[in-house]
């Protein structure tokens, strides 16, 4: 999408890596894990939109084989807003598909998990259990996928003479 | 679906980002609003001198009124540089065009597709904007000029495409030498600029058609 992370990862500062890790996280939670995150908050805050949900096109890039030159791979559909807390703090929500509900949560749990007295409660109840869901769902697909494989091998022929 | 001005990166990241912290909503509505917005600016532009109204609700960053930012937010997009004039070009207002309208801001006003004048007297002659070429008189500069006032100043006498017989437009704070070099603007067309003038919540069209009375 934007600068590819290799080469900004060398100079990013660790607040900017922590954000970039949890609206990952956020961005690729199912709808129904975040709502029911959002439903164990004790209070939920208020907040005035600053860019109300909002679908669009996204231009993904690639390059051949990780190294070749760039080629416009096709368009992926997002979901953005913006959004700013009673107190002050404001969150970005960037998520795949058409759900103005996912964005608007995603943009939630950004502005809290920036406000410093909440933000490592939340990352222990909220971002910690998704990321390990993520992981599982991954790690099932490759099990799945990875039970079709099949080997290609030649026998060794035996020589004529 | 429209196409989103800033992919994927999340615009309020990193250190040449925006802080969106202290940034002000745009439209409320954007796509009805700006449509809405859009329909008077194209009123303004077709009739010279009238004076139109801003009706709606909008929170503008200082030091701009509701009738400039509504018209900025209207226009500008990622394809339109904007200049924005000393005084008004603060971190804040800056961050506010590049969200909402993700439009690159440039630092020479002969670079860009629309200009923000909020300090009238001390603006950049006219020729110093973009006047088109011959080929593309199209690519020219359109200003945003926000004044005192539309109805209390000295009178001018309007004429041309548009206006049945001549009108009077009151606006107050225009440069000395500003008439004077309309007269030049006019004169070289098809090119030259276009002027939208802004107070408060009313705006005129100028477009560079207009023959000002002596």
């Amino acid at each position: 999408m934007e600068a590819p992370a290799s080469e900004e990862a060398g100079k990013m500062d660790p607040a900017q890596a922590a954000r970039q890790r949890w609206m990952s996280v956020l961005a690729k939670a199912q709808l129904s894990e975040l709502e029911s995150a959002w439903k164990e908050m004790p209070q939920k805050p208020d907040f005035d939109w600053l860019r109300a949900p909002e679908t669009g096109m996204v231009m993904l890039r690639a390059r051949t084989g990780g190294t070749g030159s760039q080629f416009n791979i096709g368009q992926m559909t997002v979901t953005r807003c913006a959004l700013r807390l009673a107190n002050g703090s404001a969150g970005l929500g960037y998520v795949q598909g058409r759900s103005k509900r996912h964005a608007e949560l995603a943009a939630l749990f950004d502005a809290l998990l920036q406000d410093g007295t909440q933000a490592a409660d939340l990352e222990v109840k909220v971002i910690t259990p998704l990321q390990a869901q993520q992981i599982s769902r991954r790690k099932e697909a490759s099990k799945k996928a990875n039970s079709t494989k099949v080997n290609f091998f030649t026998l060794v022929r035996g020589e004529n003479d | 679906m429209a196409m989103l001005s800033s992919p994927g990166g999340p615009a309020g990241i990193g250190p040449a980002g925006i802080d969106i912290a202290d940034l002000k909503p745009g439209l409320g509505d954007p796509v009805h609003d700006s449509q809405g917005i859009f329909r008077i600016l194209l009123e303004a532009m077709a009739r010279p001198g009238k004076v139109m109204q801003f009706e709606g609700g909008l929170d503008a960053p200082t030091p701009l009124d509701v009738a400039t930012t509504a018209a900025l937010l209207t226009l500008c997009d990622q394809d339109t540089p904007l200049w924005i004039d000393w005084i008004a070009d603060t971190p804040p207002l800056r961050g506010y065009f590049s969200f909402h309208c993700g439009c690159p801001l440039v630092e020479r006003s002969q670079e860009a597709a629309f200009a923000l004048v909020s300090d009238a007297e001390n603006m950049p002659r006219l020729a110093l904007f973009a006047q088109g070429v011959d080929q593309y008189p199209d690519r020219s500069a359109s200003l945003v000029i926000q004044l005192s006032s539309l109805v209390e100043g000295p009178a001018t006498v309007l004429r041309g495409p548009g206006i049945r017989d001549q009108t009077v437009l009151k606006a107050a704070g225009l440069p000395d030498w500003f008439w004077n070099d309309w007269r030049l603007n006019a004169g070289q067309f098809p090119l030259g600029v276009d002027v939208f003038l802004t107070a408060g919540r009313s705006i005129v069209g100028l477009p560079r058609t207009v023959v000002v009375e002596a």
